[in-house]
């Protein structure tokens, strides 16, 4: 209740404020990503206006305008494994829960993050892969705690899950915005998020949020959901497949 | 040709997943092996899911073996009876392997077990084929063959009590051994995605002592049931079956293992055990290497 009442008053203290500050008109190019058969990845064009009070663009000197947009994945809970040597062979030793960490983190802005805002606003805003609120559930010391932070997001950054690209928003005229952003095809469906946020002098002046859909279509959907809801059903069709293969190539060789 | 692969959730290389199907079903084919052993590291290797993999490549053996159970069962080369007592055995070891799957998979040692079980296990008969094989074309050059052995079947077989006739093998022995048998198999189904025919074999001939005429035949029966009781399993309790990434496989596999078994009618038997044994070794000393060096991910991340 009290975070609702404190959302509402976020939006609407510009109009209290006279228009005083401005306001972000974001889009995305797709809002609904569909993975069929040949999805590889999409890319994502992030694109929108910023309107300013009484349409006059700040003046210059009092700082460079920057513009930084991030696209979230659907949060997991996951268990993060770290193998170590226990005589003589490597195995999974320590590991740490959390809650609620990202499954897919980009970050794209018109400068490097860390030129545009102090270290506790990154916190805040999460900006940046090492600002990200992972929310371990296990208590552990610190040290151990940012070992394994520091693995998953590794780890991620590797295979392209969690990114940063400086440089990737462009600004045009002081008003129009675009940035584009890759989703691999390793992300899993949900509902993604595409923030902008809006930064002069190290303070956000404007943010503003649009969801992304990406679910499974056609083919791939049913595969997936009969393979969870009707599993005995989906095994039979495996095997019976398997053996429809193997016994129609044998009689098809015979026939040569 | 990429392919969108809907439960292992990432997108593969369709020509790839074909090709690495008929090179393995060519080799099956040659050699007579489900060639599970292969398929369950290499698709791990390229980047599948460790469970995924192992599920999906346990459909693959079940394809591969079809064509040759009917083959032998037109030249009456399966025992049927013995079959289905392997067959008893195994769908137990498979269940219990799915018990012991969940469990390692929630202790977080799945991997390093599986990659243990695989070097014991083909170092060990890796190295037993091996040893009788060079004998065999060492024989065959003309060197004095060893002395064939005495006994029919290992002692501890004999020793089990309630004895049955086993007509086609030519046995009168328990048939709580080839149960014994058929639950270590089934588990190894289970955990490997393997067809196990490369246990079965030696262990029907060397310690049951079954007649070589129906030992493929009967072990290529029990692997075909195994396999898809163990595909079953997955897809009920791990639902880990990729339908799609099967068939990729089995598309290969099948052509290869035709194509395989027609080469292997050119070649002589002894230098095919001489090369599979090989083969074996060199998977196991891969997997030994994987555990012993440094891996290039300390860590994993698993879904809860």
């Amino acid at each position: 209740m009290k975070r609702a009442a404190a959302a509402l008053l976020m939006l609407c203290a510009p109009l209290l404020m006279g228009q005083a500050k401005p306001v972000l008109v974001p889009d995305v190019s797709q809002r609904d990503i569909e993975i069929a058969y040949s999805f590889t990845g999409a890319e994502l064009l992030l694109f929108g206006a910023i309107l300013y009070p009484r349409g006059r663009a700040p003046d210059p000197e009092d700082g460079p305008v920057d513009i930084v947009v991030v696209v979230k994945g659907p949060t997991q809970a996951i268990l993060v494994r770290e193998k170590a040597k226990v005589a003589g062979i490597w195995l999974n030793a320590e590991s740490m829960r959390y809650r609620s960490a990202p499954s897919f983190y980009a970050i794209a802005s018109s400068r490097p993050v860390r030129q545009i805002v102090d270290e506790r606003t990154r916190a805040i805003f999460e900006l940046g892969v090492d600002s990200l609120q992972l929310s371990p559930a296990s208590g552990a010391i610190p040290e151990v705690q940012q070992r394994f932070d520091r693995g998953l997001v590794d780890l991620r950054t590797r295979s392209g899950l969690y990114y940063e690209a400086p440089g990737a928003v462009e600004i045009t005229g002081g008003v129009l915005y675009r940035a584009r952003l890759a989703i691999p095809a390793r992300v899993p469906v949900g509902r993604f998020t595409a923030e902008t946020f809006l930064i002069q002098n190290g303070r956000v002046l404007a943010a503003a949020v649009r969801p992304i859909d990406i679910r499974k279509s056609g083919f791939e959907r049913f595969v997936a959901s009969s393979a969870r809801d009707y599993s005995v059903t989906y095994g039979l069709v495996a095997v019976a497949l398997s053996v429809l293969f193997g016994w129609g190539a044998g009689a098809l060789w015979r026939r040569f | 040709m990429d392919l969108y692969l809907p439960i292992a959730n990432l997108s593969v290389n369709a020509l790839v997943i074909v090709a690495l199907g008929l090179g393995v079903g060519l080799l099956s084919g040659m050699f007579g092996v489900g060639g599970g052993f292969l398929t369950t590291p290499l698709l791990i290797f390229y980047g599948i899911p460790p469970t995924v993999a192992a599920a999906s490549s346990a459909s693959q053996v079940t394809g591969a073996s079809v064509s040759g159970v009917f083959a032998h069962f037109r030249r009456g080369g399966v025992d049927v009876h013995m079959g289905l007592v392997l067959v008893a055995g195994g769908v137990i070891g498979s269940v219990v392997g799915a018990g012991l799957f969940r469990l390692l998979q929630a202790s977080g040692v799945i991997d390093t077990v599986i990659a243990v079980l695989y070097v014991v296990m083909l170092g060990s008969i890796g190295g037993l084929m091996l040893h009788e094989s060079v004998t065999a074309v060492r024989v065959g050059r003309g060197a004095v063959p060893p002395r064939p052995r005495k006994r029919r079947h290992h002692p501890l077989v004999a020793m089990l009590p309630l004895r049955w006739r086993f007509y086609r093998s030519g046995l009168y022995i328990s048939p709580l051994a080839p149960l014994l048998l058929g639950l270590v198999t089934g588990i190894l189904t289970v955990l490997l995605g393997i067809g196990g025919g490369f246990i079965l074999v030696p262990a029907m001939l060397y310690l049951l002592g079954m007649g070589t005429q129906v030992v493929v035949g009967t072990s290529l029966f029990q692997i075909l049931f195994v396999t898809a009781v163990a595909t079953m399993v997955h897809a009920t309790t791990t639902k880990a079956v990729d339908i799609v990434l099967a068939a990729l496989l089995l598309l290969g596999s099948v052509a290869g293992a035709q194509l395989g078994a027609r080469l292997a009618q050119k070649a002589k038997p002894e230098y095919l055990r001489l090369v599979l044994a090989v083969m074996v070794l060199c998977v196991a000393a891969r997997m030994l290497l994987g555990l012993a060096w440094r891996p290039d991910e300390i860590f994993s991340v698993e879904l809860l």
